[in-house]
């Protein structure tokens, strides 16, 4: 595993189209040197952990700005489970009110980033997490 | 503008005075090396008569109400009659959003904006499974006709003006309004308002699609059809720039995709043998207003012109009201921060007074709070009082266009309409807007945009309030949010069920029926099977799934 490419899914789970973030931060992780798939729009949980399981991926980002946060994180960290893909970081951002933010890494997400997020920080903090993740699998 | 001789003595002072700026940069340095406006057109030190030498005031400016409308639509403008104050709203169920909207009205709002929850913006019921936890989330669930009566209850259809965002579906939504009219006893013909109806930039940027670009186009053409007989005093399109500018774009994009969508749309519609110089006056326009104040009030104007010109010279229109530019404005949700909310309400009101010294006809005020969940009705009320204030006290509504002739702004909008131009000409070339879209040309330009800005801002060339500088170590007290109550969802299948139950589900076959026969036939209007449809109370994802079938959906062309 190591040296190999830190590798994340980027999706935009529901109906919402606002896709501004997503995008902007799909290609800041690329620039940052990281193999990045994104999804595109309307996706459903089931779909993004079938992507993640395929691509072997590291992280999967949700973007969320339509108050639906709390059922896809829930929904996708579940079917993770299911799969025995647990060990896949998920991580999220969007409109995501700060005392549900509790809520979301109660239940598994790793980390949530709000407005006005800087992208070096969520590139800093993923190549934190992935290494962590890696280490525990050795 | 100026006569020779004018403009050679300023030559002449202006090499003094570059002299003079010299010896003051060498004891200050300015900020920086270069200024431009936060689109990225640089900006000079100091504007004079030389930057617009070439101006013609009849020709390019002319007076309030004259071609080619840079100073505005209307001869008196707010003189008249102030714009109007729509704020967008719209959540949970039915009777929820109609209690929002009879608030709104008693507060002195003078129309109303629904906004749609995304199963309805994308065409399914609200029990279909991947409209699970959207439903009433980011607008109203309306799924039949039955939920448009309890929207509209008590609310006369006659007197209040309605501005419907709804896209793929739109020609759905006006036939469930005009028949919840028909109940309250008001003719088609008395309905005003607005269906965004705007398609193709939902393939750009806001991705409510259902269809493929050519039956979306027929829907779109066809209710322009439709309303040119039967609904003619209502809007059949608000072609809208503000989804762009949210996706990122720069201020010269938005005015030129726009305009370029304007086109497509004219186009089709000349096309299919309608007659510009009548549906001309039923296009209406939508813009954002984003934080620089200038540019902002120039890109109205250029815009203005700039559509002015296009139906004048590209399409031979000489109705005088087919050539006007009438546009809604919201101020720019992507320009509010989480962090420090209430600098969001300064925000706001400069965005505010752009539109209106833009010669904007209607205005929403973003809530401060956006940034962190649904407004509250108090947010929402300091969100129209901003409006209020510049109204009714700020004297700019006195005069028509007191910007005009400043040279900087003269300037600048001669500069947007010149590189609006340039983009309307490069999509030309690919084909129209359609193919552009197609190639991902236009969404490639705005994520170029959007992704220069976000660098920008974190290389710190780019400053925001709160974000970026003038940050505080603790937040303090988050202001109280709304929350759509999860049973809402539960609520709302359980009556779209007892509808189901309830209604004579062999008239709805029927009218399902001559649907897809007309959906088969491009020479048929699809809006008068929808409105049978509607009637007899089909839901609107039975309607959308005999077009969905028909149709066939979009699936986008992902560009990074």
């Amino acid at each position: 595993m190591e040296g190999r490419k830190i590798r994340v899914i980027i999706a935009k789970p529901g109906l919402d189209g606002h896709d501004r973030g997503a995008k902007v931060v799909a290609r800041a992780l690329r620039d940052a040197g990281m193999e990045v798939i994104y999804t595109g729009l309307r996706q459903s949980p089931e779909q993004i952990v079938e992507t993640a399981i395929q691509e072997d991926a590291d992280a999967i980002g949700l973007s969320i700005l339509s108050g639906a946060h709390e059922y896809y994180f829930r929904r996708v960290i579940e079917l993770l489970k299911e799969k025995n893909a647990a060990d896949i970081i998920v991580f999220g951002g969007g409109v995501i009110p700060e005392e549900d933010i509790p809520i979301l890494l109660n239940m598994g997400v790793k980390a949530v980033f709000g407005p006005g997020t800087s992208t070096k920080d969520i590139i800093e903090w993923l190549k934190g997490a992935v290494e962590s993740r890696r280490f525990a699998e050795v | 503008m100026f006569k020779d001789n004018e403009l050679k003595r300023i030559a002449e002072a202006r090499a003094q005075y570059d002299e003079v700026i010299k010896k003051t940069i060498a004891r200050h340095p300015e900020r920086k090396g270069t200024f431009t406006t936060i689109s990225g057109i640089p900006v000079d030190r100091a504007y004079t008569p030389e930057h617009i030498k070439d101006m013609d005031y009849l020709r390019d400016l002319n007076f309030p109400g004259e071609y080619p409308f840079t100073r505005g639509v209307q001869p008196t403008l707010y003189r008249g009659r102030l714009w109007t104050m729509r704020q967008y709203a719209g959540f949970g169920t039915a009777e929820e959003s109609n209690k929002r909207y009879r608030y709104l009205l008693e507060q002195g709002q003078t129309g109303l904006s629904v906004a749609f929850d995304l199963p309805t913006q994308i065409g399914y019921d609200s029990d279909f499974p991947l409209a699970q936890g959207e439903v009433g989330k980011v607008g109203v669930a309306i799924d039949s006709l039955e939920d448009m009566e309890h929207l509209f209850e008590g609310i006369p259809l006659d007197k209040v003006s309605t501005s419907m965002t709804i896209n793929a579906p739109a020609a759905i939504l006006l036939a469930m309004y005009i028949a919840v009219g028909e109940k309250q006893g008001v003719s088609a013909e008395q309905l005003s308002g607005t269906i965004q109806n705007d398609i193709l930039k939902e393939y750009i940027a806001r991705g409510t699609y259902i269809f493929p670009p050519a039956p979306s186009m027929r829907l779109v053409v066809d209710t322009f059809a439709f309303c040119s007989e039967y609904v003619p005093k209502w809007n059949t399109i608000s072609i809208s720039g503000y989804h762009i500018r949210e996706a990122g774009s720069t201020a010269v994009q938005e005015v030129a995709f726009t305009l370029a969508d304007g086109i497509a749309y004219v186009d089709a519609a000349v096309k299919a043998g309608l007659d510009p110089n009548v549906f001309g006056e039923r296009l209406s326009f939508f813009f954002n207003s984003h934080n620089d104040f200038l540019e902002e009030v120039a890109k109205f104007r250029a815009a203005r012109r700039l559509w002015a010109k296009i139906m004048k010279d590209r399409f031979g229109v000489s109705n005088e009201r087919a050539q006007m530019l009438r546009f809604h404005t919201q101020t720019a949700g992507c320009t509010l921060t989480a962090q420090q909310p209430e600098n969001n309400i300064v925000r706001v009101a400069l965005q505010a007074m752009a539109a209106v010294l833009g010669g904007t006809q209607s205005l929403h005020t973003n809530s401060f709070d956006e940034a962190l969940a649904l407004p509250t009705e108090r947010s929402v009320r300091i969100a129209l009082r901003t409006q209020q204030i510049i109204g009714y006290e700020s004297g700019v509504t006195n005069t028509v266009d007191p910007l005009a002739g400043s040279y900087y702004i003269e300037w600048l909008t001669n500069e947007i309409e010149r590189q609006a131009q340039e983009y309307i000409k490069k999509i030309d070339d690919l084909g129209g807007m359609v193919v552009a879209i197609e190639k991902g040309y236009v969404q490639q330009q705005i994520q170029d945009a959007a992704y220069s800005y976000q660098r920008a801002v974190e290389e710190g060339e780019q400053i925001v309030v709160g974000v970026n500088k003038f940050q505080i170590a603790e937040e303090g007290e988050r202001p109280e949010i709304l929350r759509v109550d999860p049973k809402v969802a539960e609520e709302q299948i359980k009556r779209l069920k007892a509808l189901r139950a309830r209604r004579d589900n062999l008239r709805v076959k029927e009218t399902l029926e001559l649907l897809r026969e007309a959906a088969r036939d491009s020479s048929m209007n699809l809006v008068p099977r929808i409105l049978d449809a509607v009637k007899a109370y089909a839901t609107e994802g039975e309607i959308c799934g005999v077009l969905r079938e028909e149709f066939g959906e979009y699936r986008e062309n992902v560009v990074l």
